[in-house]
């Protein structure tokens, strides 16, 4: 017989073996349910994990490509994971992300076709301000009539989406555009595109924000008195208010840097890889990086290393499918399976499995 | 003389390329698709992946075709025509019109891969633009429409307020009121192309409403499901044929057939004849079919119909022909005058009897 023991401290060892004992098991349920829909499972797995970096055909063009899909992902996991250790659960990044792109994109087309260099610098200041003015509502609600921030953040994430259809056939609309829906391209309006910083890299500031905000939070959270009270009020929320911790500052403060970093992600995303405002710009980024935070154990460093698996198993997935053939939502599974082997492993992380003395007779008796 | 020079060479070096390509029959044409939905929508991806299967009946091993499904309309897309094109793929279908950026984009990278842009407008020197006038089969749904509706309520699913699915509310409203004075057209949008929860929901929101004909311009058969739970309710098969309703509620269909056209551009490149071209193609060309017309449709209707698939297919009828104004009153065609396709093709607005606003 074995049992489950809950450890008296998290286990070290652990911690940083589940990741990787995640990514063998999904590589080995993956690979037998790529076998099962008839494809093979090593050639597949290849294909997602070695070929977006190694195969020559592609991986000049996948490697930088991996910075680009990663960059919102790590962006918008830092910001959550500061709230996640706080115990502050903005669950609305995709909205913030939304209205940080129709913010940003807003200034570019009421700028345009004026080109000059605070355009760029004003973009990204409205990015952030209008993620954060997003996420203060559920930090207001929050702390003026104690409403429950994951509920009112994920419902404006709805609210977000309407209006970014809304603004998609009506203010931004592109008024050479024959009457489609959606805004000029901002890849075409040279003050406002978000372009790569060196010639064929991909990289755009966009990732140099990721790697920065990286950085600061290891900074914030580690070497900073408020990373430690956020760190406090979420482990110990009474011993935080003994402490002199005020929870509604920390509740604006992680809703608030949250939202400013989700708000610029969806900025430098629409003025550099999407190009333009339309009513399908939001793919989801700020729900995946609930997923990037988490694989990342919360940790900065662990969430870049995150972000660039979940990027992997995008762009891998996307060759899979048309090198190999397999089904979009075989995809879907895989990725899914990494996070349901890495939530599995937590496990091991915070109990051990004891084996329990087998029973006597004496005492069956 | 140098003229004549400079062609021998062209042809020397066309000559060198084709027999490199294919003289020796192991190198195939690769063909790509990026499609927007999933292949099982059972409506336009399906019929888009019905029409490669086509191109791959049709040339056999000289052909190879790779599709993605499900790809997002944006960055996403630019990446997976990169690595299309990077695969070696030689003529990439990008099948939604939110490719259009995406496919401008990625042509500019790669002068010597074909692109072809499904209901699009920017072309370049190898993109392509097709689309079908979808609006005719419009025009023959809503003459059954208006026929057989006993309250007088349609209900119209749209997906985007695209010119696209304008000129098909237009046209469907159009010809079901020269037939019936007293429709009224409901319309729902649902901003999405593929969501059967969502479809559903319209459907049955305008079923509530009283509309006893579902039009959709929406991918999937969930609004034929939900016309099929209730009596009396009728529909059409949208971008597919939709049989598995034909016992149902399903009366007809609008088919895109797209093979045709697959076949042949896949044939121009391997001829290496492809040149820009900007199609939109309807009835006649077969492009745009009429799903059978079932018995559920008297036959008396359904010979008005087929009299009007009939004179589209000859060009003697076009759905937008005049006098027919605009909502606000103001005339758009004369009397006998006939719609420009320019102005077609970017319909931003509702004709005269329609209620309610574009969305904005």
């Amino acid at each position: 017989m074995y049992k489950l023991e809950k450890r008296p401290n998290p286990s070290n060892l652990w911690a940083y073996l589940t990741p990787f004992l995640a990514l063998i098991a999904t590589m080995i349920a993956g690979g037998i349910m790529f076998w099962m829909l008839g494809k093979p499972p090593v050639d597949a797995i290849r294909t997602i994990f070695w070929d977006p970096l190694f195969n020559e055909q592609f991986a000049a063009y996948s490697r930088p490509q991996l910075l680009v899909k990663a960059a919102p992902l790590i962006l918008i996991a830092i910001g959550l994971s500061i709230g996640f250790k706080a115990g502050v659960w903005n669950i609305g990044a995709e909205g913030q992300y939304v209205i940080g792109a129709l913010c940003g994109a807003a200034v570019a087309l009421a700028a345009y076709p004026l080109e000059a260099w605070w355009i760029f610098p004003a973009m990204v200041t409205a990015g952030a301000v209008g993620g954060f003015i997003w996420a203060m509502i559920p930090a207001i609600l929050k702390i003026k009539l104690g409403t429950n921030e994951i509920l009112v953040s994920l419902m404006l994430v709805y609210v977000a989406l309407e209006l970014l259809s809304s603004m998609s056939v009506g203010v931004l609309r592109n008024p050479d555009g024959n009457g489609f829906p959606g805004s000029r391209n901002l890849q075409q309006y040279a003050s406002a595109h978000n372009a790569e910083i060196w010639q064929g890299s991909s990289v755009h500031w966009g990732v140099v924000a990721a790697f920065s905000a990286v950085v600061l939070a290891y900074v914030l959270m580690s070497k900073h008195r408020l990373g430690f009270q956020i760190k406090l009020a979420g482990a110990a929320p009474k011993a935080a208010r003994f402490a002199g911790v005020n929870p509604h500052v920390i509740t604006a403060v992680c809703l608030g840097i949250s939202g400013a970093l989700a708000g610029m992600a969806g900025m430098f995303e629409v003025a550099g890889p999407a190009g333009q405002v339309s009513i399908d710009f939001a793919s989801g980024y700020g729900f995946t990086a609930i997923i990037v935070a988490f694989l990342g154990r919360l940790n900065p460093w662990g969430i870049l290393a995150a972000g660039l698996l979940m990027s992997l198993t995008y762009i891998g997935g996307e060759l899979a499918q048309f090198i190999i053939g397999l089904p979009a939502s075989a995809i879907s599974a895989f990725q899914g399976m990494l996070l349901f082997f890495l939530l599995a492993g937590e496990l091991l992380v915070n109990y051990r499995i004891r084996r329990a003395a087998p029973r006597t007779v004496k005492e069956a008796v | 003389m140098i003229l004549r020079r400079t062609l021998l060479a062209a042809a020397a070096t066309a000559l060198a390329l084709t027999s490199g390509a294919f003289a020796d029959g192991h190198e195939k044409l690769k063909v790509g698709f990026v499609y927007v939905g999933s292949i099982g929508d059972g409506g336009w991806t399906y019929e888009h992946n019905q029409s490669r299967l086509a191109v791959d009946e049709a040339f056999g091993d000289k052909v190879e075709t790779i599709y993605q499904e499900s790809v997002p309309e944006g960055a996403d897309a630019e990446r997976v025509m990169t690595q299309m094109a990077l695969s070696g793929a030689k003529l990439i279908f990008t099948t939604s019109f939110g490719y259009m950026d995406p496919t401008i984009n990625v042509a500019a990278k790669f002068p010597d891969v074909k692109f072809e842009h499904a209901t699009g407008y920017k072309t370049a020197d190898n993109v392509s633009t097709y689309s079908a006038r979808f609006y005719e089969g419009r025009a023959v749904q809503g003459h059954i429409a208006g026929k057989m509706t006993k309250t007088n309520k349609i209900g119209y699913i749209a997906s985007f307020p695209i010119p696209e699915v304008i000129r098909g509310i237009n046209s469907a409203y159009l010809h079901a009121k020269r037939v019936n004075p007293d429709v009224e057209f409901n319309i729902i949008w649902a901003f999405t192309w593929e969501d059967p929860a969502k479809e559903a929901d319209a459907a049955k929101t305008l079923i509530e409403q009283g509309a006893d004909v579902i039009l959709q311009h929406t991918d999937t058969t969930a609004p034929l499901t939900v016309a099929a739970e209730n009596e009396g309710v009728i529909g059409f098969g949208q971008a597919s044929d939709m049989a598995q309703f034909k016992d149902g509620p399903r009366v007809s269909s609008i088919i895109d057939n797209w093979a045709p056209y697959y076949i042949d551009r896949v044939k121009a490149v391997m001829d290496g004849t492809w040149e820009t071209v900007q199609t939109w193609d309807g009835i006649d060309t077969g492009m745009v079919e009429i799903g059978e017309i079932t018995d559920r449709v008297p036959a008396d209707i359904k010979a008005e119909a087929e009299a009007m698939i009939e004179a589209m297919r000859t060009g003697a009828y076009h759905p937008f022909t005049g006098p027919i104004n605009k909502q606000d009153g103001t005339p758009w065609l004369a009397d006998g005058e006939v719609a420009d396709d320019g102005t077609l093709a970017g319909m931003s607005f509702y004709i005269e009897g329609l209620t309610g606003d574009i969305p904005q």
